[in-house]
């Protein structure tokens, strides 16, 4: 039949290209209505309307502020190191694209007699009959969400302007400090699992008609995860690295045009990461009720939670004035990191007797 | 103090606003609704048509910001009226003493209130202007 390379059919890489396009796109799509959805949002929670001007009820304003940020005049501050000024948005850019490739957003679906697994780095194995993933793929993302913060700190680096150089420094030791106790709220959840597949954990999950989330197992690890990856991502209140009052606008001051955008897509993209990781890992990832007779259901699932908890994180921005820089220290080494470590001893200790 | 508690209070009370009707006004398509007495454009009131003002000058003496030009002059009836009337919007500060100031209650202010023009002389207001239509 056809073409075939490496003993696989055509269709079957063109149904895994269209996988992959698809998914990205969704992706792009809601980094950018991620921004029209902050402004509304918390336009509502502050008694106001957002944006109504652009389109029905501004409906076009992500578009609107693409165009007009495309066609910014492009600066480069004639003290900054051009090559690494170039580089930074797209170091900060790429890895919040990528970690996106290991997050399973549905089960199997078979597509012209083909078994599509909705992971874009896993493939189903027919003779074996299960579905292969990077079996490390938690590690994966908290590799690629580290490389981020080269990025911004690099971007302060390179402004060579001390607003900026204090924002990548702000931004460096917030990340540092946040991504121990991240790292180690999620072991408690490898404790229960086993593994560090994520295809698996969600499988781990399904129980219970697909309820059995390790969020009700380790409610107080997912709470940890969650704020320590708002941390991480730098979003309010631990938006320190570009705290407007104090920084003008931290590692990106010197920063237009499109490259600007470039480090607004990274930071909404990070919060969709972020979300879709505390959804796989505590929500249950896309399990729910009937997802295996209806297995499109699952992206359903997983794109509501996904939604849910970026609601969450904008309702968080909404409420929340912008910590100090010694409490968010405070806050990240001396409460969350040792609740972590006896998270960890608790779940060892009823892991071990139960 | 438990620090958890007035987070989440905090987040409540964000959550009921996000339901309560927004104070927003569209302001080019939606008007406000300016008080009956808000002190907006002077109006020179009418009466036979023509300006109840006699030129009596106490409006540009109570004036504090002097920016009301009066000229008076007699008209075919001997009666004295002014023939200037000029208010220097850029120096008004809208305090409506010029109002309270005058005996035979010719001059009002109205709810009209934007008054942004591209030159400086735009500014000045004539009599024909303020006249109240």
């Amino acid at each position: 039949m056809g073409i075939e390379i490496l003993g696989l059919p055509m269709m079957y890489y063109i149904a895994m290209v269209a996988k992959v396009l698809v998914a990205f796109v969704f992706v792009l799509l809601t980094v950018a209505y991620a921004t029209y959805a902050e402004r509304k949002i918390i336009g509502h929670m502050q008694v106001r309307l957002g944006p109504m001007r652009t389109g029905w009820h501004g409906l076009l304003q992500p578009i609107a502020d693409g165009v007009k940020l495309f066609f910014k005049e492009e600066i480069i501050p004639s003290q900054a190191s051009t090559f690494a000024f170039l580089v930074a948005p797209l170091i900060a850019l790429i890895p919040a694209f990528i970690t996106f490739a290991v997050i399973p957003f549905g089960g199997v679906i078979e597509v012209a007699g083909y078994k599509i697994p909705l992971q874009i780095a896993a493939y189903y194995d027919t003779a074996a009959g299960q579905v292969y993933d990077i079996n490390v793929g938690v590690l994966y993302i908290l590799a690629m969400s580290s490389l981020g913060v080269y990025g911004i700190v690099l971007a302060g680096w390179a402004s060579n302007s001390k607003y900026s150089l204090m924002g990548g420094l702000r931004a460096s030791a917030q990340m540092i400090s946040y991504e121990l106790a991240a790292g180690l709220a999620i072991i408690s959840v490898f404790m229960l699992s086993g593994t560090l597949s994520l295809n698996k954990i969600v499988a781990l999950q399904s129980g219970f008609g697909g309820f059995e989330w390790y969020l009700f197992k380790q409610p107080l690890a997912a709470f940890m995860f969650f704020i320590c990856s708002l941390a991480e991502i730098n979003r309010t209140p631990f938006d320190l690295p570009e705290a407007e009052t104090e920084l003008v606008s931290g590692f990106c001051t010197e920063y237009s045009s499109m490259k600007y955008a470039m480090f607004f897509m990274a930071e909404y993209a990070n919060m969709v990461t972020v979300c879709a990781l505390t959804t796989t890992l505590f929500l249950g990832g896309w399990n729910g009720p009937l997802t295996a007779a209806f297995p499109l259901l699952g992206p359903v699932y997983f794109i509501a939670k996904v939604y849910f908890l970026m609601f969450v994180c904008m309702w968080i921005r909404a409420t929340l004035p912008r910590y100090r820089y010694d409490q968010l220290m405070h806050l990240g080494w001396k409460v969350f990191i040792p609740v972590a470590l006896v998270n960890i001893v608790v779940t060892g200790i009823i892991g071990y007797f139960v | 103090m438990n620090p958890i508690t007035p987070i989440i209070n905090g987040m409540k009370i964000t959550f009921k606003h996000m339901f309560l009707k927004p104070v927003t006004l569209q302001y080019p398509t939606e008007r406000p609704k300016v008080s009956q007495r808000f002190r907006g454009l002077h109006g020179l009131k009418v009466s036979h048509s023509k300006a109840k003002c006699v030129a009596c000058y106490l409006c540009p003496t109570v004036c504090p910001a002097k920016c009301i030009t009066v000229e008076a002059a007699e008209d075919a009836n001997h009666d004295k009226y002014a023939s200037v009337y000029e208010i220097d919007m850029l120096r008004c500060i809208f305090c409506g003493y010029c109002v309270e100031a005058c005996p035979v209650d010719a001059l009002k202010m109205t709810g009209e209130f934007e008054l942004a023009n591209y030159h400086r002389q735009d500014f000045i207001y004539s009599k024909e202007r303020l006249l109240e239509k």
